[in-house]
């Protein structure tokens, strides 16, 4: 480092906080007054960028692959018939790897020139780097597009109702870690119910309130009793896998055609919605459960930053005793809402044995409840950025699947570990750091 | 509104916070309720806000006794507050914090914010204070903060206005507008308490005084009493307000800051382009307020700092880049401004605590073992010297007083070898009693013909200890000026500005 500061330092225009004339007492170097910002240069993204061009072309042209790579963009049953594309694998490896050396040359010069990278052009870089991998990998096959996608909407969706539930319990001031229970809790109980009353909705609504009763015990111990709320939270996960685990084998495999055969919600296509080509088959040819979902993500952003209701939730995870000395109720608005954050994560446990396997089984969440919860973080306490990176993690689920299918040269063991590889690599590399509501995890003892 | 305390006492086990404190303020009357830091005064003003309930006594506003469960019971009876450590939330807007609490709301729920920023605006213009409804709070400079704060409290037709320390962040000139503001406020009707522990302030706007003391009211005195009457009431018997010392003979220049700045995670240049020097035997006060980078100042020079750039030099040797325990070992010793958090442990005893920075080698470490003999006579002997009121040298650290607690500090720091010494804010929140004798032990320091930095954002501190002062804003030094400065050009000097006559002390402002 020199020891004076670099030429680039740029001012931001902060000047006359003091509310001072401009006298000739003043100080003669007028900047004195604007709190000067330096861009602190960060060379991670084009390292990471480097890193995974130079992988494009270790990947795509030393283990090149002859072949054309077919897309089949839509479905059999598609009003509109979209024409498959077929690119010749090897020459398109060629030169998407070159455009990802270009871009990792480009962000090079970005930070050269102290500018910022920002994230349309890691979006750009990750897509570019993900029509090369399908390529490369579908050589001499098809990859079904549209499977692709609402395969990535329904294994997306417990994730989602998840990271709603995550983002309203952080935001008021829980961290919420018991997700999984809340999850799995909302699969046994919904399957049971469902069975037993051959009524779907009546399935809904048990996993609401089986996702409430461990919320409960979260907020109780928590917020009443002043437990670790991490503490509580991972306690929670292993209680229910438990006790759902025992009941499971215990009750469940003795009488499966009377307590865990539950009716599935059918597809519910939006007429016309439906007939639109990609976007159709993916949003709106899906059961009601994800219709519910769209509907939760967006009222609880409406909620969360526009209502009374929102700003006195995030008032009381930001600085709760300020929120106290307004009258706000501290422990009773904590308390009501982690209930309300249980309630939607029992939805998503709904749609693991409603929506789409058709019965409880044994610890069937699988860890969605932590993948939730690093999307409340990658999404950064947001329900549309935590719903966005839901739907990445989906994706990277079902790429798994998909590419298992059309039988792809990566092992299978490897492709098992992709959707935790995206995970850490999302939350530790791209999100950095980040401010989560200031009170979370911490109790609030009023005096 | 006239509020009446009749008898209010507040016990926590053994402590009695208040004990039987009758307190009537009138309707448009300051009332000013002084007292030494833990003396009771903002748990009386906690009780008066319902964040506290009273054990005994009663609450009385306009001859009607009131029961408050909590804070918005006692808004809803038209008490407000500026609470000393603002109750704002800094990722909000003006308007959001203003709003907070007494929402109002149009269709599906929706805030209504044209109604809010409204509503802030009204008051803003009829006070003058300039605030962006839309302004994320925490962008704002603290005086902004406060006024905030006001308008939250006059947004809900408060009638009572408690100000508890309002002053501690602010400079002279936003004390003085403050001050406009209160009686603006009385003249409209309005009861004020004003908590404070600065006498000067007390007697420029308060219209009666109560003084507690220990949780007691130990009398009443009105503005006319002098600065020595008031202090010894406070305190409970005569109190030097000056410190004694002689002319500094000030040695070569020990410590030398050259072009030293510090960049925060946020890119932001927190610490701008710092020259001074510190010479052998002086005392280098630097004031400003709050947050113009004495932090960051201070931890640069102990190594704590990231990104800093320029140089520091001890007699001949840089400090720079190296790490906190080489800058220790080079003989710095540090008092850091929040001893709860930087500078003790407080689950620790007091023995354990007076060893803290030496773990790393004899004589208290032999072989990777304590020596706990020597360490319990060392610890003795310094108890001993430096007045540490405890029950023993095993006592728990976080059991103590503040001005028992900073003793620790300073004898930890003093029982070493030193070069330099560096102590940030030495007497915030101590009782008079420790404030005298932390003072007169750094001015001890110096005359042993070490060099001394004391930062501190209390003017009355810094004009008592500096042969020099230099003045911190926005990140760079305004000036550095002889120690029998007046006051009012430190103050204008602590808002950025440089009075005629002063040099600037920057060298790109002198060569301008």
């Amino acid at each position: 480092m020199s020891d004076r500061l670099p030429e680039n330092v740029t001012t931001n225009g902060l000047a006359g906080g003091s509310g001072l004339p401009p006298t000739e007492h003043n100080h003669p170097d007028a900047a004195i007054d604007a709190p000067p910002t330096v861009l602190v240069k960060s060379w991670k993204a084009p390292i990471a960028f480097g890193f995974f061009a130079l992988g494009a072309i270790v990947l795509f042209i030393v283990f090149g692959r002859d072949g054309d790579s077919t897309f089949r963009l839509s479905t059999d049953s598609d009003l509109i018939q979209l024409p498959a594309v077929v690119l010749p694998t090897r020459a398109t490896g060629i030169v998407l790897s070159i455009v990802l050396v270009v871009l990792a040359a480009i962000s090079v010069w970005f930070v050269a020139t102290d500018r910022k990278i920002r994230v349309w052009f890691m979006a750009v870089f990750a897509v570019v780097f993900l029509i090369a991998f399908l390529t490369w990998a579908s050589a001499g096959q098809t990859i079904p597009l549209p499977g692709l996608l609402i395969g990535t909407v329904s294994l997306s969706v417990p994730l989602i109702f998840g990271a709603l539930g995550g983002v309203i319990s952080e935001r008021v001031g829980v961290v919420n870690v018991a997700i999984e229970g809340q999850l799995l809790a909302g699969a046994f109980v919904s399957a049971v119910v469902a069975s037993v009353t051959g009524n779907l909705f009546v399935g809904l609504l048990g996993a609401v309130i089986a996702g409430t009763l461990v919320s409960f015990v979260l907020a109780a111990f928590s917020i009443k009793y002043l437990v670790d709320q991490v503490i509580v939270g991972v306690v929670l996960n292993v209680l229910v896998t438990g006790l759902t685990s025992f009941l499971y084998s215990q009750v469940l495999t003795a009488n499966p055609d009377l307590l865990n055969s539950p009716p599935r919600f059918d597809r519910l296509p939006i007429p016309l919605l439906s007939e639109i080509p990609i976007i159709g088959p993916t949003l709106f040819r899906q059961t009601i459960v994800v219709y519910l979902m769209y509907i939760a993500v967006a009222v609880v952003f409406y909620g969360l930053f526009k209502t009374k209701w929102g700003l006195r939730v995030r008032a009381v995870g930001e600085h709760p005793q300020a929120a106290d000395t307004v009258g706000i109720k501290v422990n009773s608005t904590r308390f009501w809402n982690v209930l309300l954050a249980g309630a939607i994560t029992g939805l998503g446990g709904a749609y693991f044995t409603l929506g789409s396997v058709g019965q409880f089984n044994k610890e069937m969440t699988a860890g969605a409840g932590y993948i939730a919860l690093a999307a409340v973080i990658f999404g950064r306490w947001d329900p549309i950025r935590a719903t966005l990176a839901a739907l990445l993690f989906g994706f990277a689920t079902n790429l798994q699947y998909v590419l298992g299918v059309i039988g792809s040269p990566v092992p299978s063991e490897f492709l098992l570990m992709l959707p935790y590889l995206i995970t850490i690599f999302a939350v530790a590399g791209l999100v950095g750091r980040v401010r989560g509501p200031a009170a979370a995890g911490r109790p609030y003892v009023s005096a | 509104m006239k509020l009446e305390l009749r008898g209010i006492t507040k016990r926590f086990g053994a402590l009695t916070a208040n004990d039987h404190i009758d307190l009537t303020v009138e309707p448009g009357e300051i009332h000013a309720l002084l007292g030494e830091n833990g003396a009771g005064k903002s748990t009386l003003m906690n009780v008066l806000y319902g964040l506290y309930q009273a054990d005994e006594g009663e609450i009385v506003l306009d001859e009607v006794v009131q029961h408050f469960a909590g804070p918005g019971d006692a808004m809803n009876a038209g008490i407000g507050m500026v609470h000393q450590h603002f109750m704002l939330i800094p990722v909000f807007t003006v308007a959001e914090n203003v709003m907070l609490g007494h929402e109002q709301t149009g269709f599906a729920g929706q805030l209504d914010l044209v109604a809010a920023r409204k509503v802030v605006r009204e008051i803003s213009n009829r006070f003058g204070f300039h605030v962006d409804p839309d302004a994320l709070v925490g962008d704002l400079p603290v005086g902004v903060q406060q006024r905030v704060e006001i308008i939250k409290a006059l947004s809900r037709d408060a009638r009572v206005l408690v100000f508890d320390e309002p002053t501690a962040v602010l400079t002279p000139q936003e004390t003085d507008e403050l001050m406009a503001i209160m009686r603006q406020l009385k003249e409209s009707g309005t009861s004020i308490v004003f908590i404070t522990h600065k006498l000067r302030e007390v007697r420029e706007v308060a219209d009666r005084i109560t003084v507690i003391r220990l949780g007691k009211v130990v009398g009443e005195a009105s503005p006319t009493a002098t600065n020595a009457e008031l202090a010894s009431l406070m305190v409970g018997r005569a109190v030097e307000l000056t410190v004694q010392k002689d002319p500094a003979k000030p040695g070569a220049a020990a410590l030398v800051v050259d072009n030293l700045s510090v960049i925060d995670p946020r890119g932001q240049v927190v610490v701008r382009d710092v020259s001074f020097d510190v010479k052998a035997g002086e005392i280098l006060a630097i004031a400003g307020v709050q947050g113009n980078g004495q932090t960051e100042l201070t931890e640069a020079l102990m190594g704590l700092q990231d990104r800093v750039t320029g140089e520091i030099t001890l007699d001949g040797k840089t400090l720079r880049g190296l790490s906190v325990r080489k800058v220790l070992n080079s003989g710095v010793g540090f008092v850091p401004e929040d001893r709860k958090e930087d500078g003790l442990v407080g689950e620790f005893t007091i023995a354990e605590n007076l060893m803290l920075d030496r773990a790393d080698g004899s004589p208290f470490v032999k072989g990777g073992g304590l020596q706990l003999s020597f360490l319990n006579t060392f610890a003795e002997e310094k108890s001993k010297e430096f007045d540490v009121r405890s029950q023993g040298i095993q006592t728990e650290v976080g059991r103590l007083s503040g001005g028992n607690q900073q003793k620790v500090v300073l004898a930890r720091e003093l029982s070493r070898t030193l070069r330099l010494f560096v102590a940030a804010q030495p007497t915030r929140g101590i009782d008079v009693g420790s404030i005298e004798f932390v003072h007169k032990r750094i001015v001890a320091t110096r005359d042993e013909g070490i060099p001394v930095i004391v930062v501190s954002t209390e003017l009355d501190e810094v004009v008592a200890l500096a042969d020099r002062i230099a003045v911190m804003y926005r990140g760079g030094i305004v000036g550095i000026v002889p120690g029998d400065t007046p006051r009012d050009v430190l103050g204008l000097m602590m808002a950025g500005e440089v009075p005629a006559g002063v040099l600037p002390a920057d060298p790109e402002g002198a060569a301008a």
